[in-house]
């Protein structure tokens, strides 16, 4: 037993049990296998595990939004009601429906769970905890989660059904379109660290955390990735008032389970990966002492960020397609694109090749600065066109009502 | 580095396994009584006509598209963002101008009314 | 162990390739069609080549693939799913291994074509040099804009059909 650190727990204990392994004589692909085996079941467990309470939590506190109490009756305060819930769902009939397109219609909602669950190999939750820190971290996000857009287009045809159909398109519409300002926004903390690897943007955070130098990207990380999973008030996928469920119709019992969880997990995945990129992921008072405190900080700022995220679903209502198309094409992503320039520009300026850096502080407050003077200067804008097409409307209404007089 | 890369594969079964499990189990415990009715293509609880078909929008495509022009542009965005730290004035000003071009193409398709979902 | 894997993903690759011109139902071959690139993607991921596979995942399948499934299922009509014979494949198929074996003459250097490429920098991390690379004027800075000015023309151009269509 040479250093078991407590501070450092998980590493230590990594160490220990590959020292074991070593030393009943495993050979070294075998460690390795066996290693990201364990490594691989922990990542699907940890989401899964966490989901149980994330879909307890909401309840209570939309209902408490709501101005009511939430579950109330299984276990203490109603936390296990997950547990009868997901016995309902696994004893109902799986009825699957005539002409559906084998392959794809099994796939599907298999597709979504995997798709959600790959990207939690790469959320680093403490200085060397991470499942792989691989060098295109910020990418392989991005390209897993147009494996659950796919998941949709599949669900969607295979159903065999119209409305299914039209749901799905509309559905895989609004993800591809909100795609375009994630992937700008996640340009500036690559842009920051210089790398793609969370751990390292993780790391480059200690000089100041990527939200107060960059809140302009954060707020458009978050916005479209909120979109992305199709969450209110984006929730037009599963509008259960208008489509029909969307592209789940023919869908029940597990399969319909498995839409749901990839989309629950997901939800906090998103407030995962925002802690990290914007919020300085594990980064905390006393974390070079004591890593493992990094665990509890990152979980401390996810479950901040995903009862902001609740806040805002039960508060906001739905937003219709076109509006919610042109939001994105109109505003979002000319912002964004607006914001990646700038910040590039600002932070060459001010950090020259040949040359010292300049004062961290510095750097804050003049990034800060400039996200500050994009944003009012795109609001001012979106109020001018605003305004000017009031004042359109009210000339046309003002000259309707002259030549009614008249006439 | 490729080593990580076996625990991304190893993560992509298990990710799958979880499903397939739970599906399994679903199955397993679930009543089983198919019937016409219950097999049947849903609409809105009348018999369906026709084959699943959609109009053909143009709509659909004209948005794949536009995603795709501004994905291809995003990937050429990528290698320079993470040699960021390298890179002098006047190849970010150049990058600036590599941007600068897609707006245009933004504000092209803008002002021809290809963004309205109508 | 690394050649085991190698032949499972070409495996993918190949036999995605093969769905896609037998399979009968077109959505069928869209589907083999992602297979094979998402072998593709895995082989470059072999290759230590962790962003292309990235980029592979996220244009090719991503988009592309989502586009021409967009297509494939928009204009389908019922009783056009048997995809016709092509009575010609036996010359597609002499044509085919003509330009195989001429693409492995190419890549030995048995048959050169002057193509001298430049030896990269080990030192820095590949992505990065392709930054640096794409912005330097002594490198490739000129087809870096001149590719932004071809995606503008192809947006242009994709408007321009799209818009005659609606017309009609």
């Amino acid at each position: 037993m040479d250093d078991f650190r407590v501070a450092d727990l998980f590493t230590s204990i990594g160490r220990l049990w590959t020292n074991w392994l070593v030393d009943l004589g495993v050979s070294d692909p075998w460690i390795l296998f066996i290693n990201s085996l364990i490594g691989a079941i922990l990542i699907v467990v940890i989401p899964v595990t966490i989901v149980v309470f994330t879909i307890m939590g909401e309840r209570k506190i939309i209902g408490r939004f709501q101005d009511r109490l939430g579950p109330n009756r299984v276990g203490p305060f109603g936390f296990l009601q997950t547990v009868p819930d997901v016995v309902k769902l696994l004893t109902k009939e799986i009825i699957t429906p005539d002409h559906v397109d084998k392959v794809m219609y099994h796939i599907a909602p298999m597709m979504s769970v995997v798709a959600v669950l790959l990207i939690w190999a790469v959320i680093p939750f403490a200085p060397n905890v991470i499942g792989a820190d691989l060098d295109i971290g910020v990418i392989y996000f991005v390209a897993v989660a147009s494996f659950g857009t796919l998941a949709v287009l599949f669900a969607g045809w295979s159903s065999n059904n119209k409305y299914a159909l039209v749901a799905a398109f509309r559905a895989v519409a609004q993800l591809i379109s909100y795609e375009v300002p994630l992937v700008l926004s996640l340009l500036v903390p690559v842009l920051l660290a210089s790398s793609m690897s969370m751990q390292t943007i993780v790391e480059t955070q200690r000089q100041g955390w990527f939200v107060i130098l960059a809140p302009i990207s954060m707020l458009i990380f978050f916005i479209s990735s909120t979109a992305e999973i199709g969450r209110s008030p984006f929730d037009l996928l599963e509008a259960d008032s208008e489509i029909v469920a969307g592209y789940n119709i023919e869908y029940s019992g597990m399969k319909f389970a498995m839409f749901f969880l990839g989309e629950w997990i997901h939800a906090f995945t998103i407030c995962a990966l925002t802690a990290t990129l914007f919020f300085g992921g594990w980064l905390g008072p006393f974390v070079t002492q004591v890593p493992a405190l990094g665990v509890v900080y990152f979980f401390l700022k996810m479950f901040i960020l995903y009862f902001v995220q609740v806040w805002i679903r039960t508060t906001m209502p739905r937003l219709r397609i076109d509006h919610l198309l042109n939001f994105n094409w109109k505003f979002l992503v000319p912002l964004a694109l607006a914001n990646l320039m700038v910040m590039s520009l600002v932070t060459r300026l001010l950090n020259p090749i040949e040359g010292p850096a300049a004062d961290p502080v510095v750097q804050g407050a003049v990034f800060f600065g400039a996200n500050l003077v994009l944003v009012v200067a795109a609001l001012m804008i979106v109020g001018g066109v605003a305004r000017r097409a009031r004042q359109a409307q009210e000339a046309q209404r003002f000259r309707a009502v002259a030549s009614g007089v008249q006439g | 580095m490729l080593d990580d890369y076996v625990l991304i594969g190893l993560l992509f079964v298990v990710a799958f396994a979880l499903p397939v499990l739970a599906i399994t189990f679903g199955n397993l415990l679930g009543p089983k009584k198919p019937n016409r009715i219950k097999n049947d293509v849903y609409e809105c609880g009348m018999e369906a006509f026709g084959p699943a078909w959609v109009r053909f929008r143009v709509q659909y495509y004209i948005f794949a598209l536009i995603f795709l022009v501004f994905d291809v542009e995003l990937m050429l965005l990528f290698p320079i963002a993470v040699a960021y730290d390298f890179l002098p004035l006047f190849a970010i000003v150049e990058a600036v101008l590599f941007i600068l071009i897609l707006t245009a193409a933004l504000l092209y398709v803008w002002r021809k009314n290809a963004l309205e979902w109508s | 162990m690394t050649t085991v894997v190698f032949i499972l993903f070409s495996l993918m690759v190949l036999g995605g390739g093969l769905m896609v011109v037998t399979a009968s139902n077109i959505v069928h071959a869209a589907g083999a069609l992602i297979l094979s690139l998402f072998g593709v993607a895995c082989l470059y991921v072999l290759l230590n080549a962790g962003f292309l596979a990235a980029v592979q995942v996220l244009v090719y399948i991503g988009a592309i693939a989502i586009l021409i499934i967009f297509t494939v299922m928009l204009i389908r009509r019922e009783g056009e799913d048997r995809l016709s014979f092509n009575s010609m494949w036996s010359g597609v198929l002499v044509i085919a291994v003509l330009a195989f074996v001429g693409l492995i003459l190419i890549l030995n250097q048995v048959w050169p074509l002057g193509m001298e490429g430049g030896a990269p920098d080990m030192n820095l991390d590949p992505t990065v040099q392709l930054g640096r690379m794409l912005l330097d004027p002594a490198g490739y800075v000129l087809p870096f804009e001149v590719a932004s000015i071809l995606l503008l023309s192809a947006m242009i151009g994709a408007i321009v059909i799209a818009r005659e269509k609606r017309k009609e």
